[in-house]
């Protein structure tokens, strides 16, 4: 709901500013760097406490829970990467897990926690980080050094070189140009659309829970839950998305074409 | 859109996730999982060997059943046919025995007819005495007469 004195363009336009400190490019988005920590401590902390205490008996039902994330994501690893990697699985499992409890930030009412951290005094607060796009780009824009780094790694510099000059078209002199261009473009649109696949979509649910939060309080239920249970699968989707990709782009820098 | 130095933090936050995933979360449940698979696969395997064993114990158990019954039957047979052999020898030894008897019972009768004649022979030796002795008035020298009188119980 609006608080007093505010023009409906004005609590938009409020929920989807950040915490803000500093200025310029060294400035910080307090908010969406202590919920991402936040969640990550909590949702990799409740899997470190899992993982030490795992026992390869009967186990509990929090142990099973995890298992079952984990055989998800490593089945699907092994599906699509055929190579030897200590940190492929692993990485996948972050991605989905800390996409997904970030995204799942948005099915917390929109004005709940801003309307708490207002009567702390903390103007702005923006819960979900995956409407962030600093931190989409900064998963996205890691992902994509780790892709260049396997590249160099697995091929060498020689073999890398010859990838990029010489697909898809061929190794035709003439050819090179647009090898490399295209090789150019596909390599920039992955990071990009990595992160903006992801930020868009959180962006656009929060937005239209803000939106639903416009109206009447009576009638919010009606938009309201069916959005947030068609947002669950969204949540979900695009963490798995996410890490889908990356370990599919991982998997190309792996294998020579 | 903007982009700032939140960019180099949550890449920071990122970094250290993956590392703390693929050191201290990944290997010991994926051991776990991998350990409790084995355990899973081993477990049904020995079940499987069981159910083998179970298969090769009936049959066993039946042949040794079947062989009992025969060895029980045929001793059997055995104790049957000895029963009878026992049954026959000892009615044998039964009529041989009665036979004994009789044939002894009736050595002594004839034995105890014999020594009653004889006893009644030398009774009626002695009254054919007296009754001699009588008729003649007179006391007969016995030894004198003796053997008339042997004579005399020998004809009776």
């Amino acid at each position: 709901m609006s608080a007093e004195g505010q023009t409906t363009s004005e609590y938009i336009q409020h929920h989807l500013t950040n915490l803000h400190s500093g200025e310029g490019f060294w400035s910080f988005h307090v908010d969406t760097l202590v919920v991402s920590l936040v969640l990550g401590l909590i949702v990799f902390g409740t899997m470190w406490l899992v993982a030490r205490k795992a026992t390869a008996g009967v186990p509990g039902k929090l142990q099973n829970f995890v298992e079952m994330v984990i055989e998800m994501v490593d089945s699907q690893v092994k599906d699509t990467f055929h190579g030897k990697s200590e940190l492929i699985a692993p990485l996948a499992l972050t991605i989905f897990v800390w996409i997904f409890a970030m995204n799942a930030m948005d099915v917390i009412p929109v004005d709940l926690l801003p309307y708490i951290a207002s009567l702390m005094g903390v103007e702005h607060l923006k819960i979900v980080a995956s409407t962030d796009l600093n931190a989409t780009f900064a998963m996205s824009i890691s992902v994509f050094l780790l892709i260049y780094f396997y590249s160099f790694k697995i091929k060498g510099f020689g073999g890398f070189s010859k990838e990029i000059l010489f697909s898809p078209f061929g190794k035709n002199p003439l050819l090179i140009p647009v090898n490399v261009l295209f090789r150019i473009v596909e390599d920039i649109a992955k990071p990009i659309s990595l992160a903006l696949r992801l930020f868009g979509n959180m962006y656009a649910g929060e937005m239209v829970f803000i939106l639903i939060a416009l109206l009447p309080w009576y009638l919010q239920w009606m938009l309201g839950a069916p959005w947030a249970i068609f947002h669950l699968l969204i949540i979900t989707l695009q963490a798995f998305v996410f890490m889908m990709l990356t370990v599919v782009y991982l998997s190309m820098a792996h294998e020579s074409h | 859109m903007n982009i700032n130095a939140t960019l180099l933090g949550q890449a920071i936050t990122f970094a250290i996730l993956i590392w703390f995933t693929m050191k201290f979360v990944w290997p010991p449940l994926m051991s776990a999982m991998e350990e409790r698979a084995k355990t899973i696969a081993d477990g049904l395997a020995a079940g499987e060997r069981a159910k083998h064993d179970l298969e090769l114990a009936a049959k066993r158990s039946a042949e040794v059943i079947r062989e009992a019954k025969e060895q029980a039957g045929e001793i059997i047979a055995n104790s049957e046919k000895r029963a009878s052999e026992i049954i026959e020898a000892a009615k044998l030894q039964a009529k041989a025995e009665g036979d004994r008897l009789v044939a002894g019972a009736k050595a002594e009768i004839d034995q105890e007819v014999f020594r009653a004649k004889e006893q009644l022979r030398g009774q009626v030796s002695a009254i054919a005495l007296a009754g001699a002795g009588k008729i003649l008035g007179r006391e007969i020298d016995a030894k004198a007469h003796n053997d008339l009188l042997d004579k005399l119980v020998a004809e009776i």
